[in-house]
């Protein structure tokens, strides 16, 4: 339900709050008088009003100075002055250090409407704006980084304590770790959350049309250049960059980086006036940037510049523990965009999927699960629905035996223990799957 | 005595037919029967010379001191320009809830806007601002809807968009809200 809109009308003359009581009433606002500037104040104290219509002229203090104190209150009313036309100048002062409007009496029935119809469609819109700005900081929260696996809280802990510092950040992780997640929540917790993240996808691009997605370019700058173009770090001024896959940039992009980090200015392509930008800088790669330095293809005193601090995401088989609960954040988010009930998970399917290597980490799992969701019944994302995939090395299988054991029951598993489709999957006769059946004592599981 | 009418008090020379068919809407509006009577109230103390308006605070407490125990509700019939401290003008003025309320026929006229004398629509509008002002005194707000006759108007043009009754949600809330008049009506006096 909408909140009433509160008045505080601060007037001397009781007729003047009585007709103003009234008329504020009949349109439905909360309406409370004060008939000193120091009643006001005391009322102030134990409660909040969105607009305040005060007098100007009012014995001892003033609408001026009564606005003056209100200020230095912790509290943001709309400040509306009222003034006899011998006072306009005053009126005027009142605008000059932040009130929101002024009108003289008497007033002219629809001016009055005007004001507070404004003045409560100003208040809408803070409102508005404020509960927006929320909205968009819990999106790119870390809510989106699942898990409660030491190596996932380690990460959590490091964006904390780097969030609301302007350092530069290297976050490392195999592909499919979610390094863009950690750079957008690095974002999100940081004083810069109000300005934009700019992504630039460095591997995808080649060294000149990264050099103009960076700084920009002019009008005429290169065939094809017909207007000015802004570049990334123009348009994270106030933010961050996040430059994904920092190690394939050239040994030139990786010179015009580093000026471009030392003295947060830089030129666009073609053009010859210096653009200064304030930006934080976050950088994300897989390849292991030290090594790189070693070998010389990766500038140590750009890598010292970028490796403030550094972020290293695990990979998802370093954290099996997660698995189930990431499963279950993919299968809600992919029934809820495909417009599906929610499925479940069979136990058996989810064990395995703690058994997978899973190279491509998180990206893959979701995948997965995406595959799983459409190719599935609908109600229950069984064995079958998932990918063979890679298995981890299993320590506990130990003989061939073993292995045997294990791919057996996992074909039969995929279909449905159905021996005849299972036996020509393992290229065995129907006897054989039999004997093998009964030698290793497998069992359809219920 | 149980209360059961509204009684329209003219207040200066209103022709019997606009008296009845004033009591006719607001007879359909809010289901009360309606009387009216004249009175000679003596205007002068009430005149502002600086504005060359009346006080319509005034007014209404004179008007309050000249109706009837036995009324719902009672509202002042004037042809006098009206003011209130704070605004340039009103058309009619009442307490959200009060016993009494007026209305003048002053500013509603086409002439005073430079435009041809238009009998029907004076009455229209003077009947849209009675019933609007009785509104308030049984305790309706101003209404958001554009043509529901609690809408707030600040000028003659906002009087002619509105219809002359109430809109769907203003007339269930004076359902309401004329219950607890009725339920007064059954208490023994």
């Amino acid at each position: 339900m909408k909140k009433k809109i509160s008045i505080l009308i601060v007037d001397d003359e009781e007729s003047v709050r009585d007709s103003l009581y009234n008329w504020f009433i009949d349109d439905g606002y909360h309406v409370e008088c004060a008939e000193s500037a120091k009643k006001a104040l005391t009322m102030l104290e134990s409660s909040d009003y969105d607009i305040i219509l005060a007098d100007i002229k009012m014995p001892g203090m003033d609408g001026l100075e009564l606005h003056r104190r209100i200020k230095t209150l912790s509290k943001d009313p709309i400040f509306i002055v009222m003034t006899a036309f011998a006072s306009v100048d005053t009126a005027v002062q009142a605008l000059k250090d932040g009130a929101y409007d002024y009108v003289t009496k008497p007033f002219d029935p629809d001016d009055l409407s005007h004001l507070i119809r404004n003045a409560t469609a100003q208040i809408s819109l803070k409102s508005e704006n404020e509960s927006l700005k929320s909205s968009l900081s819990t999106l790119v929260d870390v809510e989106d980084l699942i898990g409660e696996s030491e190596g996932l809280k380690k990460v959590l802990s490091e964006i904390e304590s780097v969030a609301q510092s302007n350092a530069s950040v290297i976050i490392t992780g195999e592909s499919g770790t979610g390094k863009e997640l950690v750079a957008r929540a690095i974002h999100a917790n940081s004083p810069r959350k109000y300005f934009p993240l700019v992504s630039v996808h460095c591997g995808a691009l080649s060294e000149s049309l990264l050099e103009s997605e960076l700084f920009g370019h002019e009008k005429g700058a290169f065939t094809g250049a017909t207007f000015n173009r802004k570049g990334r770090f123009e348009m994270a001024d106030g933010g961050t960059i996040f430059l994904d896959e920092i190690a394939t940039i050239s040994a030139k992009m990786q010179i015009e980086l580093l000026r471009v980090l030392e003295s947060k200015t830089f030129v666009r392509v073609g053009g010859n006036k210096e653009i200064a930008s304030d930006f934080r800088v976050i950088c994300a790669t897989n390849r292991d940037l030290k090594s790189m330095v070693k070998n010389g293809t990766f500038r140590e005193d750009l890598y010292y510049r970028l490796n403030v601090v550094n972020i290293l995401i695990p990979p998802l088989r370093e954290r099996v523990e997660d698995i189930p609960k990431l499963a279950n954040f993919f299968i809600k988010k992919y029934c809820a965009s495909m417009s599906r009930d929610l499925v479940t998970i069979e136990p058996a399917a989810l064990k395995h999927l703690t058994e997978l290597e899973f190279p491509g980490n998180v990206r893959e799992l979701e995948n997965m699960i995406e595959r799983a969701i459409v190719v599935g019944n609908g109600k229950e994302i069984k064995l079958k629905d998932l990918p063979l995939g890679k298995e981890k090395m299993n320590s506990a299988i130990e003989s061939l035996d073993d292995l045997e054991k294990k791919h057996i029951a996992n074909i039969l598993s995929k279909y449905g223990w159905n021996i005849s489709r299972s036996a020509k999957a393992l290229n065995v006769d129907r006897v054989t799957l039999y004997n093998k059946i009964k030698k290793y004592n497998l069992k359809l599981e219920e | 005595m149980s209360k059961q009418r509204i009684l329209l008090i003219s207040c200066g020379h209103f022709e019997k037919d606009l008296l009845e068919s004033l009591a006719h809407d607001i007879c359909r509006e809010f289901g009360y029967p309606v009387s009216y009577k004249e009175c000679c109230l003596e205007m002068s103390g009430y005149y502002h010379p600086g504005r060359r308006q009346y006080n319509a605070n005034d007014i209404l407490q004179a008007t309050a001191a000249v109706s009837e125990p036995d009324v719902v509700k009672a509202i002042g019939l004037h042809r006098v320009d009206l003011f209130i401290p704070i605004l340039t003008y009103i058309f009619g003025q009442a307490f959200l809830g009060g016993d009494t309320a007026i209305a003048s026929l002053f500013r509603l006229r086409n002439e005073l806007y430079g435009l041809e004398p238009d009998q029907h629509l004076l009455t229209d509008r003077f009947r849209k601002v009675v019933l609007h002002e009785l509104g308030h005194s049984f305790g309706l707000i101003h209404c958001m809807n554009p043509v529901c006759i609690m809408r707030s108007s600040t000028y003659v043009e906002d009087l002619d968009q509105k219809k002359s009754h109430f809109c769907s949600t203003c007339a269930e809330k004076l359902l309401q809200l004329r219950g607890q008049y009725d339920n007064d009506c059954m208490k023994p006096i």
